[in-house]
Parts: C-alpha cells; sequence; structure tokens
C-alpha cells in the first residue's frame, strides 16, 4: 500500500516538473473562462448549471493528456524495467499512476472552485447542486482517467495512447447525442453505457448511487484491465 | 546446499516462436562474481529479466534467495538490485530525489533512508552530482546512479546487465573496480560482451549462445582448458577462385597432427589466412611450411599463439556444431 502512495507522490511531482501539468491546467481554465462568462451575463442568474456541462466536454481532452505518459513513457524510455523489479505489485503499480493522476485532477477542479465563488457574491447561489456537480465531474473525470491509464498500457506511445483514450471517451461521451438514430431495444442499453446519461442526474443535484456505481465500475473495469495489460509483458 | 544464491532449472523462453532461451540451468553461490558472456541476441538479458522477475519464463524454474521466481516474485525482487541494460533512469528528478524514491519503494524509512543514501553515494561516487538533475548527468554518472539503486538495499544479490557498455575506458575502469569492490560482500552476476572485463572481474564465466550455455568455468580455466597453441598461416592468393581457397584448407586440414583448419577474416587483400587448430601439443609450424612448399604456396606469414579468451569465446559461440560439443 505504501508503495503505491510512494508512486503516486512521484508521479504527481512528476506533473509539475514539466510543463505538461501547467499547459494543461491553463489551457483548461483559460477555455473555461471564456465559454462561462460569455453567456454568463446574458442568462442573468447566479447560476453554474452551465459550468459543468462545460467541464465535462473540456475534460474529453485533457484527461487523455494527463495519462498519456504514465505507463507509455515508462516503456518507451526502459524506466519501466528498474520499476516492476522492484518489490511492488504490478497492481500497485497501476493504481499508484491513477491516484497521481486523479490527484491533478482534483487540483484542477479546485482551481475551478473560482467560479462557484465569485458567482455566489453576485447574487445567492445554491450549494448543493455545486457539491453533487463536482462530483459527478470527478468521477467522469476519474473514469476518463482510467481508460486513460488503460490506452497507456496498450503502447509504448504517448501520442497513440492520447488518442486511443480520447477516442474511447469521447465515443462514451458523444453516444447519447445518436440515440434518437438508434432502434429502442438499442437505444436504452446505449443510452444506459453512455458517460451522459449517468453524469446528467449528478449534475442536477440527484446524487443516485446507480450512477456512482456506473462510474466507479468503468474505473475499475479500465483499471483491471491496464493491470492485465501490463502483467502480460511476462508471457509475450 | 545452503550458500547456492540462485539456482535456475531449464529456463526456457519463446518470444513467439523464436527460442530465446534454450534449457538454461545453472547455480550460483554466495561471494561469487559470475560473468554472463555471450554475443548480442544470445540470451543474457533474457536470462536476467527472468531472474528479477520483470518477465516469466516459457518453462522451467528458478529460485533466488530461497524465494521461486513465480511463487514469491516479491521474496525475488527484495533481494536482488537490478540495474538493467537500458539504464533507464527518471531524467526529471534530481540524483538524491531518485535515490530516496527507490529507498522508499525498497521499503526503506525514516532516518535509514538518509543514512542508506549517504553510503550508496560515497560508495558510487556520486557526491558532486547529488543535487543535479538526472538528465544533465553524463552516460558514466548515469551508470553510477543505477548502480546506486540497485545498492541501496543492500541486496545479497546483484544482477547488472552491461553495466560497462558504453561508457569510455577510463570510465569502464572505474566501473569496473567499484563492481569489483561491491561483489566483495555479495553475489554478482553481470553480463559483457567485452571479454577483458569478465578476465578481471569476475571468478567465473558462463558463456551463453544461441540461448544455451555452452560453457561455464573460471576464467583461467576457460582459457586453459583452449588452451592449445593455434598456428595461423597466411599465403598468397594464387588466383581469384573459390577452389583454391578450398584447396588449401583441404591441405592444411590433412596435415597430420592438425584438428581443425579454418578460413580467418583478417587478411590483407591477395592474400589468405587460415587458422589451424593441434590435436595435441605438437608444434604445427615444421609441417605447415613443408605442406606449403609441396603445394607450391607462397608462405607470407606463419605464427603460433596461445589461445586467448578471446578466441575460446569466438569458438564456442560460432559454427553450429559449437553449442552442443562444447556443453557436452
Amino acid at each position: 500500500m505504501h508503495r503505491t502512495l510512494t508512486i503516486a507522490k512521484r508521479e504527481f511531482r512528476g506533473y509539475f516538473n514539466s510543463p505538461a501539468a501547467y499547459i494543461v491546467v491553463c489551457l483548461f481554465l483559460i477555455l473555461m473562462g471564456f465559454f462561462f462568462w460569455n453567456p454568463f451575463f446574458l442568462i442573468n442568474r447566479a447560476s453554474v448549471r452551465g459550468m459543468y456541462d462545460l467541464m465535462s466536454v473540456l475534460l474529453l481532452p485533457t484527461m487523455p493528456a494527463l495519462t498519456m505518459g504514465l505507463l507509455a513513457e515508462e516503456k518507451r524510455t526502459g524506466t519501466i524495467e528498474i520499476l516492476l523489479t522492484m518489490p511492488v505489485k504490478d497492481g500497485e503499480v497501476v493504481v499508484g499512476k491513477y491516484l497521481a493522476a486523479l490527484g491533478l485532477l482534483a487540483v484542477l477542479l479546485l482551481c475551478t472552485l473560482a467560479y462557484p465563488l465569485s458567482v455566489s457574491t453576485l447574487g445567492r447561489l445554491d450549494w448543493g447542486p455545486v457539491f453533487t456537480g463536482y462530483l459527478a465531474l470527478l468521477l467522469e473525470g476519474g473514469a476518463m482517467l482510467a481508460i486513460g491509464v488503460l490506452a497507456s498500457s496498450w503502447t509504448d506511445n504517448q501520442l497513440i495512447a492520447f488518442f486511443t483514450s480520447g477516442i474511447i471517451c469521447f465515443a462514451f461521451w458523444v453516444v447519447s447525442r445518436f440515440l434518437p438514430f438508434m432502434p429502442q431495444a438499442a437505444a436504452s442499453v446505449v443510452e444506459w453505457l453512455s458517460f451522459d446519461y449517468h453524469y446528467q442526474d449528478l449534475a442536477r443535484g440527484v446524487v443516485d448511487t446507480r450512477n456512482v456505481f456506473y462510474f466507479l465500475s468503468v474505473i475499475g473495469f479500465s483499471l483491471v484491465l491496464a493491470f492485465r495489460s501490463l502483467e502480460s509483458r511476462r508471457w509475450s | 546446499m545452503n550458500d547456492v544464491m540462485i539456482e535456475a532449472d531449464g529456463l526456457t523462453k519463446r518470444y513467439d516462436n523464436v527460442l530465446a532461451l534454450d534449457r538454461v540451468s545453472m547455480q550460483v553461490r554466495k561471494g561469487e562474481v559470475l560473468g554472463f558472456l555471450g554475443p548480442n541476441g544470445a540470451g543474457k538479458s533474457t536470462t536476467m529479466k527472468i531472474l528479477t522477475c520483470f518477465t516469466s519464463p516459457s518453462e522451467g524454474s528458478a529460485k533466488v534467495n530461497g524465494c521461486d521466481i513465480t511463487g514469491d516474485s516479491i521474496g525475488v525482487r527484495s533481494s536482488i538490485g537490478y540495474l538493467p541494460e537500458s539504464t533507464a533512469l527518471y531524467h526529471d528528478m534530481l540524483v538524491l530525489e531518485y535515490l530516496e524514491f527507490v529507498a522508499e519503494m525498497r521499503g526503506i524509512t525514516g532516518a535509514d533512508t538518509r543514512k542508506r543514501v549517504k553510503i550508496v553515494v560515497e560508495e558510487t561516487g556520486l557526491g558532486d552530482v547529488i543535487s543535479k538533475e538526472i538528465r544533465a548527468l553524463s552516460k558514466g554518472y548515469r551508470q553510477r546512479v543505477g548502480l546506486a539503486q540497485a545498492l541501496i538495499h543492500e541486496p545479497p544479490i546483484l544482477i547488472l546487465d552491461e553495466p560497462m557498455s558504453g561508457l569510455d575506458p577510463n570510465q569502464a575502469v572505474e566501473i569496473r573496480d567499484l563492481i569489483k569492490d561491491i561483489g566483495r560482500q555479495r553475489t554478482v552476476i553481470l553480463s559483457t560482451h567485452n571479454l577483458a572485463e569478465v578476465q578481471i572481474a569476475c571468478n567465473r564465466v558462463l558463456i551463453i549462445s544461441k540461448g544455451r550455455i555452452v560453457a561455464d568455468d573460471t576464467p583461467e580455466g576457460l582459457r586453459d582448458r583452449a588452451g592449445k597453441a593455434r598456428c595461423v598461416v597466411t599465403v598468397l592468393k594464387k588466383q581469384d577462385d573459390e577452389s583454391f581457397l578450398k584447396g588449401c584448407e583441404a591441405a592444411f586440414a590433412g596435415l597430420p597432427g592438425v584438428d581443425r583448419a579454418r578460413r580467418i577474416e583478417d587478411a590483407e587483400n591477395g592474400e589468405l589466412s587460415f587458422e589451424l587448430l593441434p590435436k595435441g601439443d605438437d608444434d604445427l609450424r615444421p609441417s605447415i611450411f613443408r605442406a606449403a612448399v609441396d603445394k607450391g604456396y607462397t608462405l607470407v606469414g606463419l605464427r603460433r599463439e596461445g589461445q586467448n579468451l578471446e578466441q575460446v569465446f569466438r569458438e564456442l559461440t560460432t559454427g553450429p556444431t559449437a553449442g552442443g560439443k562444447a556443453a557436452a
């Protein structure tokens, strides 16, 4: 367990050793500021409702950028050999790396707290949906990060990892937009699989354990697959 | 025996359909510095990766410090310090940061961390670069950091994959002496394709070729074993065709007392060189000279030399029958 945290700590620090994390966080915040304040005064309501949809879109390119290097870069440079010959289980490595990325997502979300805080000075803000909204973002972002770790375990090329996880996350996100064109039976299954379906409820302020469970399963499933993929080096 | 630190039994590794390792068995005892020798792609790294539990064997088993590599891989990895061939380190970390990270991963905590880091930094001579970024270090210093991370938990066993490759001669000598020092209290396996290093640093040599162990001896023993003096004959080429070459080879091979004759490549233009190995200890030079005169060859070079490790190595790792014969 302590090794998981050691890895997470190193990886988290690593984000700040290179400009990558700063670029991702800054870009995220700049785009958010632009798209958030633009319509805000048109609507003229002290609500951050629009913020969550916006953020869930912005997560799509940023989450894969945070995870693309986690395993792929170790494989490319060969550092993985020293890492995996230390007395550490493959699973601990996967979880440690995932936690580091989750930590950065948390930092990112903390930065965006500026929005609800400043909105609350403009009018009465209902904090309940704000917190469930953040919970939804943390869960959705967390699911994307887990998919990103998985994609990173498949290749030793960061760019491929970025696009692979980007495409998978985008598919999970966009699929709900196509529901009207699908046959009834397929639509309900696909809807249940989509990020949006579970995300919207949470963002609206309804904490349904099924939605939480959905995201946790995506995370768990992806990380187990990533663990398997890491382990498969032994047999190839 | 209790002092057997590493015991491998029939290790076989297949990558797809390529046989990288073919039933490799060996024992390494406490305090041995074992040189793992072989051409590139012979299976040295594969063996090391199996022993360090980075990869698993297709067949066979091994025990390291009493722990099974499949059953108790954490135990195995705890007893080994490993320097992989790539010496890949996290370039964005400071040397000190990196060593502390490794120490933490190795389960060293609190005040011990500082103590151990200090010791390995002294041992490997890293004092001057401790607060530098790893990316800024020269290859030689990176190699030292690699060694330092392998030593930090005082492992009873060190596995070093080509620790001296890519270094300039001065650095190589320093690292070699360092390894020799380290090897006094530990069991060391190091792989290399530099024979001089093996002769100096190791007290036992394993030669591996095409995935099989073809020799297992002390450096001195190896030299003695193939210690028969060989003769190198150089004649002028009469005409530029295969038949002349074959004729020469046959003539030399047919001499009494000659075990084997083989063309070697180091001849000048217009010359042909052959290497003749005697059956016994007889000096072949007189009969070679007479044969050359009889056949009308223009002899331009004839020398007799004791075999060094390099020739033994070449002999054991080239030729189709080399493997089976030497292992027998």
